[in-house]
């Protein structure tokens, strides 16, 4: 009998850096501790990271896929596997399989504008996306970046999101549900930048990530200036447990998240969306 | 197609142990018929059957000594090739890193003895979902290429049955290696046997037999025939996937949540459930640890958790996922129906929920 690899069996990867992104936020590099390596990664999928007898936990990734030997992700401490994780020093040793599920429509991009809105951590997933709209400039259309977070202190990625609002072929505009401290900036909810954004809705691909309401309405408002349903994708989170359809956690409806998703064209799940705990 | 008489039963298994099997089949536990390690023919529930109802299951002593008078129990096969508990692997601390050692503990070969129709199609269900799709569970697959089945055609369903709505049964269509039908009446005990494999064939021709008459082809047709009509339950099928994902937001599923515990049973007794969680632990040391696999269910709270709280916290919408996966869902996932009418839900609900019922309430009264 031919040796089947077994799609659970996670690969070593050693931390290179742990750099901390706001109060309850950080960013792990990674690189492969021996000569086995992950397959190389799109933009908008996701790994499993396991802690050495703590438990694993599905996080996506959001470095350059460029140079996809360079694993980054960045994540939220909010339970008992990434508040392990934030403890850990460079050096130390944690499980990775993957990369799984589907990715942003960077193909389909070609050609159009690109509207990219992100909310909170959400910007995590979507950062591989801007690396990508960056490198490759002149294959796009206008290129937007919608961003909101919490407060000012929550704002995730500053240094590059400061380099990106400085570049004259990108519009970044960035927004804070609650204004502390002497910010300056938009206060509001990212939906309210969307009316304002230069792009055009007829020829545009719209990328969104962040909590399941603030996706539903940037949809909504994404449609009033024009946008096709076709032209709008969202990426969703739900428990998982193995990552490879086996599991049964993930379900949405006929959808398992971690290999139809976290990635849909918001046409495919719309039925969806709306329904109390489906 | 032979015939062989009672005893040959014995040489059957006898000839299974001899290729190395372990015999795995039913047998009468704590008022229960189970599957479990067997060894002899005595060891089957001879002379019993089951009467079975919505949260009503009881074991019966028969008029008649049949080796196979009962239908399906609380378990299934699923046991024994998607196990309930699985060490996935171990990982060893070095330092500030780690090895991990996988589970290849080898894997034994079984003879499954009794698999009815439903179940050979369960089996086939859960060969889509752990062995057709992008990736391969390699403990399933190692389980299921060592085993061999022998297949028994229902001849009389129980009070929960339904195959024949399910078109999965009563007769066994395929995945089997043998098929016996028990033909039973005043004058006679045999079991009229085909083969469904090469393994099949060859273990057939081991046995004491004799060919089969037209006559005992005609009397096993007739009773499967008989037996596809005496189902104890009906679901229509038609159409039923689109009427289940056009009322997601019936309010019959408050209803039936008014009955549903979220005890998990339906889960646990369903031969095609595949949900699975994961547990790590360490030793006291903390220098081995482990990860396990263990069967879930769609009815807990932790099932839908993420940060923050869980997705399906009612009752309701648990039922709603667990019944529309079963018979919605499943077939744009695997290209399946999840249920093959075999009962166990409604039998070990213990408020006797009847998936039947559900759904015909639904297409009698949609909403939309």
């Amino acid at each position: 009998m031919a040796a089947v690899p077994d799609p659970m069996i996670p690969i070593p990867y050693r931390i290179q850096t742990v750099q901390r992104e706001t109060d309850d936020t950080f960013t792990l590099t990674l690189t492969a501790a021996s000569s086995e390596q992950i397959a190389p990664f799109q933009a908008g999928q996701f790994n499993m990271l396991y802690i050495f007898g703590v438990g694993e936990v599905p996080i996506s990734i959001s470095g350059d896929p460029s140079t996809p030997e360079k694993l980054v992700h960045t994540t939220r401490a909010v339970g008992t596997v990434t508040q392990a994780m934030q403890k850990l020093k460079p050096g130390n040793v944690i499980g990775i399989r993957g990369p799984f599920g589907s990715h942003w429509p960077l193909e389909e991009a070609r050609g159009n504008d690109v509207v990219v809105i992100a909310g909170g951590i959400g910007l995590a997933p979507l950062r591989p996306v801007l690396y990508t709209l960056v490198k490759y400039r002149e294959r796009f259309g206008k290129v937007v970046l919608l961003y909101g977070s919490r407060t000012p202190e929550d704002i995730l990625f500053r240094r590059e999101l400061e380099k990106w609002r400085q570049r004259f072929d990108m519009e970044v505009y960035i927004t804070v549900d609650r204004a502390t401290g002497n910010w300056r900036g938009n206060v509001g909810v990212v939906t309210k930048l969307i009316p304002r954004a230069p792009f055009d809705p007829y020829s545009c691909v719209a990328m969104v990530c962040g909590p399941e309401i603030m996706m539903y309405y940037s949809v909504l408002s994404l449609r009033d200036q024009g946008v096709p349903t076709e032209s709008i994708y969202i990426s969703m989170e739900r428990n998982m447990k193995c990552a490879i359809g086996f599991c049964g956690h993930c379900q949405y409806g006929p959808a398992f998240i971690c290999k139809d998703g976290p990635v849909f064209r918001f046409d495919q799940v719309e039925h969806l969306f709306n329904k109390r705990e489906i | 197609m032979v015939i062989i008489e009672p005893q040959g039963l014995s040489a059957l298994f006898d000839a299974l142990k001899q290729k190395g099997y372990q015999l795995i089949g039913p047998r009468v536990v704590d008022q229960a018929i189970i599957y479990d390690e067997i060894g002899s023919p005595e060891d089957l529930p001879v002379g019993w059957t089951d009467e079975q109802d919505a949260g009503v299951y009881r074991l019966r002593k028969r008029e008649d000594a049949r080796y196979f008078g009962y239908v399906v129990g609380p378990q299934s096969w699923k046991k024994f090739l998607h196990l309930p508990i699985l060490k996935l692997w171990e990982a060893q601390r070095d330092g500030p890193s780690f090895e991990i050692i996988p589970n290849d503990e080898p894997v034994p070969k079984m003879a499954f003895i009794g698999v009815r129709s439903c179940e050979l199609q369960a089996i086939a269900i859960q060969d889509r979902i752990f062995l057709q799709g992008d990736f391969v569970d390699p403990h399933y697959r190692s389980r299921r290429e060592n085993i061999f089945i022998v297949a028994v055609n229902c001849t009389e369903p129980g009070g929960t049955c339904f195959c024949a709505s399910m078109d999965t049964g009563p007769r066994a269509q395929s995945g089997y290696d043998l098929a016996i039908t028990e033909l039973y009446d005043a004058e006679r005990h045999v079991f009229l046997v085909e083969a469904g494999s090469p393994a099949g064939e060859t273990l057939l021709e081991q046995l004491p037999h004799r060919p089969a008459t037209e006559a005992d082809i005609q009397q096993a047709h007739q009773l499967l025939e008989q037996a596809g009509k005496k189902m104890g339950r009906q679901l229509e099928t038609e159409g039923l996937k689109d009427l289940l994902y056009d009322n997601l937001e019936h309010p019959h599923w408050q209803k039936i949540a008014e009955r549903c515990l979220s005890c998990a049973n339906c889960t646990m007794v369903c031969p095609t459930c595949f949900c699975t969680t994961v547990e790590d632990v360490t030793d006291l040391t903390g220098e081995t640890a482990m990860r396990i696999r263990k069967w879930d269910s769609c009815f807990t709270s932790d099932f839908s958790y993420i940060h923050g709280g869980s997705i399906r916290a009612s009752t309701y919408s648990r039922y709603r996922q667990w019944m529309t996966h079963k018979l919605a869902s499943w077939h744009d996932q695997f290209g399946t129906s999840g249920c093959v009418g075999c009962g166990r839900c409604i039998t070990w609900c213990p408020v006797g929920i009847d998936i039947t019922e559900e759904a015909r309430f639904i297409r009698e009264n949609p909403v939309t």
